[in-house]
């Protein structure tokens, strides 16, 4: 009942916010933001194509590499500071402020460093990742009851034992939300690089587009992301619901 | 201050000085990284000589302006959607997905629509920051105890005594939770897109001289908006702990 009652909401949403931009196109006008319906046709004949296959390609692959490095880093620094207590509670706040700061500010920072390419793209996605993968590991691991370590150290629970049987599961939930907050703001973060500069990518389409003034394509693509990331949120969410019943 | 407040000055102290000796000793090239003591001489330097008092005062101002509109409309927001369920159910997976979504692609958007002026940065801070807000302050009115509104009842308070003298005040903590992350989400969603694309301010300024290999000012100007950046957030986020701490006592 409550699923069906969910998918209603989502789909009354989408219908208000098509009316919103129906409603935004006209007043507007088409050449500036057109609507629904063009969009919709433009991207039948977007996709299929070749640049946006290569491009969308470029942007994936950036993506990915980023994706890993700010799960891999997040996790190590997560794990490292919830376990080693005064790591953690002398590096939290530095973290926390690193995570408030705008981070596009040092964007040239990277350039200068790796120059025009993709590992600068990735280094900068990375870096809006790693932090909060990082901090909400190491909250996870931080909010373990000690009631489970001291029964893991009752049923004498090899070390490996205890963190396979115990602390995985334990945090697991938590963590999944770490990753799944990482997982966007990478995306934000490889899509900023490919905005302020790139020579591929959805994010320099997008640009590109503007410059052309070819407000159809510009659209096209802001859509297409928009899905991407709402869709890969709802699943990741739904992953996270998954998991939350079991603690 | 404590052993671990200690600590990390000594980390964080090492860490600059660690960076200034590479730049130094020449392990990073100058033309990369320029030694901690001259980006802070540059940008004293550069304070005193004014030169980028404008883009300072610009930026910092939109970041001001998109800060408050947040915070007010979405505070407005937020009350009005409280008091209607139905809307609020279904603007949940929407406020679920906003922040996974990155905003920032439609800021091409904005200036084809209004131009290449200060509204698409204004607009693209508040749309970074007022959903927070509304959050936050949905959160808050959730939050207020079903005990004060007996207690307004009680005392035969109306409406607007109620929200004023019971509801407001105990809302107040989630609502400064709300403001704190609408000024640093502002703050973001700003210098974000003067990077990407802006007639002047900060994020220009500094995108220029990257462009420019002014290499002086890019990172004097750098180090302004991180220091103003830290230094706010900091304080938001101490003021935030100590409303917290008082929200566990009034909890009693």
């Amino acid at each position: 009942m409550t699923a069906t009652k969910r998918a209603t909401d989502t789909l009354i949403m989408l219908i208000a916010l098509l009316l919103a931009w129906q409603a935004l196109h006209q007043v507007v006008g088409a050449t500036a933001f057109p609507g629904p319906v063009p969009t919709l046709a433009y991207l039948a004949k977007l996709v299929p194509s070749e640049r946006f296959a290569e491009n969308a390609w470029a942007t994936l692959v950036c993506f990915f590499y980023a994706l890993m490095l700010s799960y891999g880093i997040g996790l190590a620094i997560g794990v490292w500071m919830g376990i080693h207590r005064m790591s953690g509670a002398v590096g939290e706040p530095i973290l926390i402020s690193l995570y408030t700061l705008p981070k596009v500010t040092l964007y040239p920072v990277v350039l200068l460093i790796f120059g025009l390419s993709l590992s600068g793209r990735v280094t900068f996605g990375a870096m809006h990742g790693v932090l909060p993968v990082a901090l909400l590991t190491m909250t996870a691991i931080r909010n373990i009851p000690p009631v489970y370590l001291k029964s893991a150290r009752t049923l004498q629970l090899s070390r490996w034992q205890t963190i396979l049987t115990l602390l995985f599961p334990a945090t697991l939930p938590e963590v999944i939300a770490g990753l799944r907050i990482g997982f966007s703001l990478t995306l934000l973060g490889v899509l900023l690089a490919e905005m302020f500069a790139a020579k591929h990518g959805l994010g320099f389409l997008i640009i590109n587009a503007m410059q052309l003034m070819q407000a159809e394509e510009m659209v096209t693509i802001a859509v297409v992301l928009f899905g991407f990331a709402a869709f890969a949120n709802a699943m990741l969410l739904w992953i996270e619901h998954q998991l939350h019943p079991r603690v | 201050m404590s052993r671990v407040g200690w600590i990390r000055i000594a980390v964080l102290v090492i860490a600059i000085g660690l960076l200034e000796l590479c730049c130094r000793v020449g392990l990073i090239d100058h033309r990369v990284v320029i030694p901690p003591s001259q980006m802070a001489d540059a940008l004293v330097r550069l304070l005193i000589s004014g030169q980028a008092n404008d883009q300072i005062v610009r930026t910092f101002g939109i970041v001001v302006v998109a800060a408050l509109i947040s915070v007010v409309a979405g505070f407005a927001l937020g009350v009005v959607i409280h008091t209607l369920p139905r809307v609020r159910q279904t603007l949940d997976p929407f406020f679920a997905t906003y922040y996974a979504v990155p905003i920032f692609i439609f800021y091409p958007v904005m200036i084809v629509i209004f131009g290449l002026s200060v509204i698409p940065i204004v607009l693209m801070g508040v749309a970074t920051a007022i959903v927070a807000m509304i959050i936050a302050t949905l959160n808050g009115l959730d939050r207020v105890p079903r005990v004060l509104s007996k207690v307004a009842r009680v005392h035969r308070m109306g409406t607007i005594a109620t929200a004023l003298l019971l509801k407001l005040p105990a809302a107040a903590p989630h609502l400064f939770t709300g403001g704190k992350l609408a000024v640093s989400y502002a703050f973001i969603g700003v210098i974000a897109s003067e990077f990407i694309l802006a007639p002047a301010g900060l994020g220009r300024v500094i995108s220029d001289a990257y462009t420019d290999f002014n290499n002086r000012q890019m990172y004097a100007l750098m180090l302004l908006l991180i220091i103003v950046a830290t230094v706010v957030n900091m304080l938001l986020h101490v003021v935030d702990q100590r409303w917290a701490e008082r929200r566990g006592i009034a909890k009693l």
